[in-house]
């Protein structure tokens, strides 16, 4: 079993200087490559807090409904060789509507929402699909640079195959005018693997008369396949 | 071949996302093995501590056996250890986590590793994940682990957990600077 490193330009570096944050936090050592042992061929795949039905619904966490254009977001997880991911949990977790994250260290001025929490999970099915209802979250300001704005994004976390295939990333919305200028987003040095964070507009998944739908589909790290030569 | 959907931070808002509850006990009441407990803090290059950091371990029970269908090894699972845990740092950048010292695993070649976890490190200001790994302090078999063997040997006390007290052991993470931390590139 054998899975490949991802290739250069696909992963932000952790030095990246437009983004200030990471200014005292990556580390100046080069990192000590190391071979793959069953430390890390291994990993946390059995479904953690077993998520329920109503984990994977945004709008129904509450006694009423969040302000807000209703969305689904639904996609794929895929591994590298195209292989569906079944149960795998898939958490996310975003702003409201106005752009307010329900956290106690968000200070932001836009209101709260007392009908979202705006925390989701679920487990991906036997085909590796997963499937939310949420709101579409707003844009908000943050302290990066001046009039520094993010562009409206849905955080998810994923766990995959093993240690190595764990995830953690962001999920945009077409044609938003902020992705251009945002240092996170332009981290990823590949504009290919930029525009792998954006979901599509998809008819096919909108609900007449009830939401529109977006499609993310996630490739995580895989074990290749192919029998290695000796 | 598909292409892999790239990392993003974390962003300072998380832990209400990525709560497990108990995600400090990884080792259930009733598991095999020497209990003990690990804490520490995670600073920054500047010596912080960092209150938006998450820290998730991974190990084998005590029995060198992990929770997953690679590990084929004929030793026996414990139903009160599945060998993950995920806590987010408290204002003071603090981590605990209640667990067994868990038992050696093959390493590369076949030859027994030491006994290890292995950490992912995630916060605000990282764009990735950061992979490390904790080892024990005093530990004989650290001398013959090959994965320690590949770090340079003014480096390796980074990762050793200090024994503070009977069953308790320190692990502090440096992201950064004098004392960093080695990290891999796994």
């Amino acid at each position: 079993m054998k899975y490949p490193r991802p290739s250069a330009g696909t992963h932000p570096p952790n030095d990246s200087p437009g983004y200030k944050s990471t200014t005292l936090r990556h580390p100046k050592a080069p990192l000590v490559i190391i071979p793959h042992t069953l430390s890390e061929l291994t990993g946390p795949v059995y479904p953690y807090g077993r998520p329920e039905e109503s984990d994977s619904d945004l709008t129904r966490q509450h006694s009423g409904e969040p302000l807000g254009e209703r969305i689904i977001v639904q996609g794929r997880v895929l591994d590298d060789d195209g292989r569906p991911i079944p149960k795998t949990l898939v958490e996310v977790w975003q702003a409201n509507a106005a752009g307010r994250y329900a956290h106690r260290v968000d200070n932001h001025s836009a209101p709260l929402d007392p009908n979202f929490s705006g925390a989701g999970r679920t487990l991906t099915d036997d085909d590796g699909r997963y499937r939310f209802v949420t709101i579409r979250p707003g844009a908000y300001p943050w302290r990066n640079h001046p009039n520094a704005w993010r562009p409206a994004h849905i955080h998810f976390s994923l766990f995959g195959t093993s240690f190595l295939s764990r995830l953690i990333t962001q999920m945009y919305f077409p044609g938003d005018p902020l992705m251009p200028i945002d240092p996170v987003l332009n981290s990823i040095p590949d504009e290919r693997a930029r525009q792998r964070l954006v979901s599509r507009f998809d008819i096919d998944v909108t609900e007449p008369e009830w939401a529109l739908g977006f499609t993310f589909d996630i490739v995580l790290r895989g074990s290749d396949a192919t029998p290695m030569e000796t | 071949m598909a292409c892999l959907t790239p990392f993003q931070t974390l962003g300072p808002f998380f832990d209400f996302g990525l709560v497990i509850v108990d995600g400090d006990i990884i080792a259930r009441p009733g598991a095999r093995g020497h209990q003990i407990v690990i804490d520490g803090v995670v600073r920054d290059g500047a010596g912080d501590a960092l209150p938006d950091a998450l820290v998730e371990v991974w190990q084998a029970n005590d029995a060198g056996k992990y929770r997953h269908p690679a590990d084929e090894q004929d030793r026996p699972l414990d139903p009160a250890f599945d060998g993950f845990g995920r806590v987010a740092t408290d204002a003071g950048g603090r981590f605990t986590f209640k667990t067994v010292v868990p038992g050696r695993v093959p390493g590369p070649d076949g030859r027994l590793q030491a006994p290890h976890l292995a950490v992912g490190v995630l916060a605000r200001g990282l764009l990735t994940r950061l992979v490390t790994r904790m080892y024990f302090d005093g530990e004989p078999s650290n001398a013959e682990d090959p994965i320690l063997a590949l770090v340079p040997a003014e480096r390796r006390s980074t990762l050793l957990a200090k024994s503070v007290a009977p069953d308790r052991y320190r692990f502090d993470i440096k992201l950064q600077g004098e004392g960093e931390t080695v990290f891999f590139d796994v």
